[in-house]
């Protein structure tokens, strides 16, 4: 048993498993076919993300121009879901990393599928600032590295720099991480594997893992330093992306608030985003087992909590935009002018799903729903897309001048590439979902003894988790030939 | 006559391996290797493994990056090609130096993230196309297998293992 825990904490896995059900259920949905569900979500996405790449096309082909931007308005659309994108891929380096330092063991039922949608969903952020530079095949001059104009360097004062390094820091140390978490649940499947090609395929990216004592021993400490790595790594990635705007001297964007208000709000919409995955994975692969009401609970709370945190920062920025009396500040996102003006759909629309709509969870009943969860998942990732959609637009739509005062509305290729990121994202989360170990195989069986549902009765009974040892007296199997082939 | 012979002893149960690794050590057998499904806790300390100092190769890559960031943005932005950018002229790194905190940091994390992972990759003998050495495929679901060298007799560590709830034993050569 690796730690103890108290008899009065509800179990993390349900009904009466041993390690080999926790394989084969894990197995299960990489070995069988996939249902006619599969293919539909799949084609759907499918068509959604060769949409979005037509319209990423159309916009390289012809210019930004087929965007709905001004020279008053230019960041929108586009910004918006970037920003959007990259807070949702908070919550899987936040569970990984963050929970295991906290030693949540609840942690384990969530984290490889989380992982796996923040690294999907920085892909997505990724593609839209390359987009936006107009000419992406000159994507690489954001790097350091000697050209023949000089050699002229990169700036490192910009925030749009830091932004470069955090989030490829960011993509890549997840990147790893969740990697080397694969590793011996893929050599699982690797050693389970009845077809040849899937053997191979597994033994490829098993890295030939072989489970020895001490990989054991450094894969644990590696666990450990990355999730101290990664825990200020994770922290100061929204930060940086908060600087974007912060550092600026727009008002509404020049707020010092903004960096942990934004990271609040990547936690908050990052959990409502596992919350919507987890929601159909946990039927459509058939987890019930592992992942449970009381994992949903848990990640309500931090929602509570984390919404609570963006709920404080927007009633205080409205009451210093108001209290500053300065008439430049009454237009900002969360101000009389926003609530009134004509973005004032897209302010209440924000105050509605993100404020309101949390305030449920607060009933014991709603939060430990499964379609409750799904639904408020669902109003909060609408809720803090409206909320990146209100800091860019409605700030830009009215600056200092009168005569720079414009409307910002989409064009088709807006909300086009907007869809195509959707699309991609779920076309890379549906094969993921089909060919990964959606849920660290090795990691939940260590809580089996401790957490799972029939040892706790065992323990509750006063009876001892160890198995008696029965000796065995036929089975001395003495061969001359080398066993190593069977592996 | 250059083969060796091991014994392969599986068990089904973390917490009777632990006690069987233990029991082992006791009667004075040279473990030489376990193989498990899962980290089994206090299994290194069992077997004698000394701590792994990866923490400590993570803590060098991490100034090695620091030492890199800060020698970039001093050469680029101060020594290579000095620029005024909005007015904040670069003189010396030093007075630069806050607008460098995100790059250090970023740079500090991705030195030592990745490094330690290589050099654990490179240490443990993993990476692609890698075959795997485990002896038995049930050891990546549910079995453990202990190794144990054959210096003896074997009857006589054969009973050993028995009593310890080994759920099956080879005996096998080595080549």
């Amino acid at each position: 048993m690796s730690h103890y825990e108290a008899p009065i904490r509800e179990p993390l896995i349900l009904g009466e498993k041993s390690y080999h059900d926790i394989t084969e259920d894990i197995a299960r949905p990489i070995e069988g076919k996939a249902n006619k569900n599969w293919y539909i979500a799949f084609s759907i996405a499918l068509v959604a993300m060769l949409w979005g790449f037509g319209c990423i096309f159309y916009t390289v082909g012809t210019g930004i121009g087929v965007w709905g931007l001004s020279k008053n308005i230019g960041w929108a659309w586009d910004i918006t879901n970037f920003v959007w994108w990259v807070g949702i891929g908070h919550a899987g380096t936040l569970i990984s990393a963050v929970l295991l330092l906290f030693r949540q063991k609840w942690r384990m039922a969530i984290n490889r599928s989380a992982e796996a949608m923040t690294i999907f969903a920085v892909f997505q952020a990724g593609l839209f600032p390359i987009i936006h530079m107009g000419r992406p095949w000159n994507a690489f001059w954001v790097l350091p590295i000697p050209n023949q104009f000089g050699p002229l360097w990169v700036n490192f004062n910009s925030p749009l720099l830091w932004d470069v390094f955090a989030i490829s820091t960011y993509l890549s140390v997840s990147l790893v991480f969740w990697w080397t978490g694969l590793l011996p649940d893929f050599a699982t499947i690797r050693d389970r594997a009845v077809k040849p090609f899937q053997k191979k395929i597994y033994a490829l990216l098993s890295f030939g893992w072989s489970g020895r004592a001490k990989d054991w021993q450094r894969f644990e400490e590696v666990s450990l330093v990355l999730a101290g790595l990664a825990t200020p790594l994770v922290l100061s990635v929204h930060t940086i992306v908060s600087f974007d705007f912060a550092t600026s001297i727009n008002p509404g964007w020049h707020s010092t608030i903004f960096p942990p208000y934004f990271v609040a709000g990547a936690i908050f919409s990052g959990f409502a985003m596992v919350q919507t995955l987890l929601g159909i994975m946990r039927k459509v692969t058939n987890m019930e087992a592992y992942i449970t009401r009381l994992h949903v609970e848990y990640m309500n709370i931090v929602i509570i909590l984390t919404g609570g945190i963006v709920a404080v920062a927007y009633a205080t920025e409205f009451f210093i935009a108001w209290y500053t009396g300065s008439p430049y500040e009454n237009y900002t996102y969360l101000s009389v002018g926003a609530a009134t003006g004509p973005y004032a759909w897209a302010f209440y629309s924000l105050l509605f799903f993100n404020i309101l709509t949390p305030q449920v969870l607060w009933f014991k009943k709603v939060r430990r729903s499964f379609v409750c969860s799904f639904i408020v998942s669902i109003f909060i990732n609408i809720g803090m897309w409206f909320e990146r959609f209100d800091i860019i637009a409605i700030v830009l739509s009215k600056g200092h001048l009168p005569s720079t005062w414009w409307r910002f509305e989409p064009t088709f290729v807006d909300v086009g590439i907007f869809i195509g990121t959707i699309g991609f994202f779920f076309v890379l989360f549906l094969l993921y979902a089909r060919t990964f170990p959606v849920i660290p195989t090795a990691e939940i069986k260590t809580i089996l003894k401790s957490s799972g549902e029939s040892y706790k009765e065992l323990r509750a009974k006063g009876l001892s988790t160890k198995p008696e040892v029965v000796i065995v007296e036929k089975n001395i199997e003495a061969t001359s030939s080398d066993k190593n082939t069977k592996a | 006559m250059g083969a060796s012979k091991v014994v392969h002893a599986l068990y089904n149960d973390d917490e009777v391996l632990l006690d069987a690794v233990k029991e082992i050590k006791t009667a004075h057998h040279h473990i030489e290797e376990v193989f498990c499904p899962f980290p089994v806790h206090g299994l290194d300390k069992a077997m004698g493994l000394a701590p792994t100092r990866l923490a400590i190769t993570a803590f060098m890559y991490g100034i090695t990056g620091l030492s890199v960031a800060i020698w970039m943005t001093n050469y680029m932005m101060i020594q290579n090609w000095p620029q005024d950018i909005g007015g904040k002229p670069s003189f010396s790194w030093l007075e630069n130096m806050p607008a460098f905190v995100p790059i250090m940091f970023e740079l500090t994390v991705f030195f030592a993230a990745h490094l330690m992972v290589i050099t654990f990759y490179m240490r443990s003998k993993i990476w692609p196309f890698k075959k795997a050495e485990n002896p038995d495929p049930r050891t990546t679901d549910d079995h453990f297998l202990v190794e144990i060298p054959v210096s003896g007799d074997v009857a006589e560590l054969t009973t050993l293992l028995q009593s310890t709830g080994a759920v099956e034993i080879n005996v096998i050569d080595k080549h």
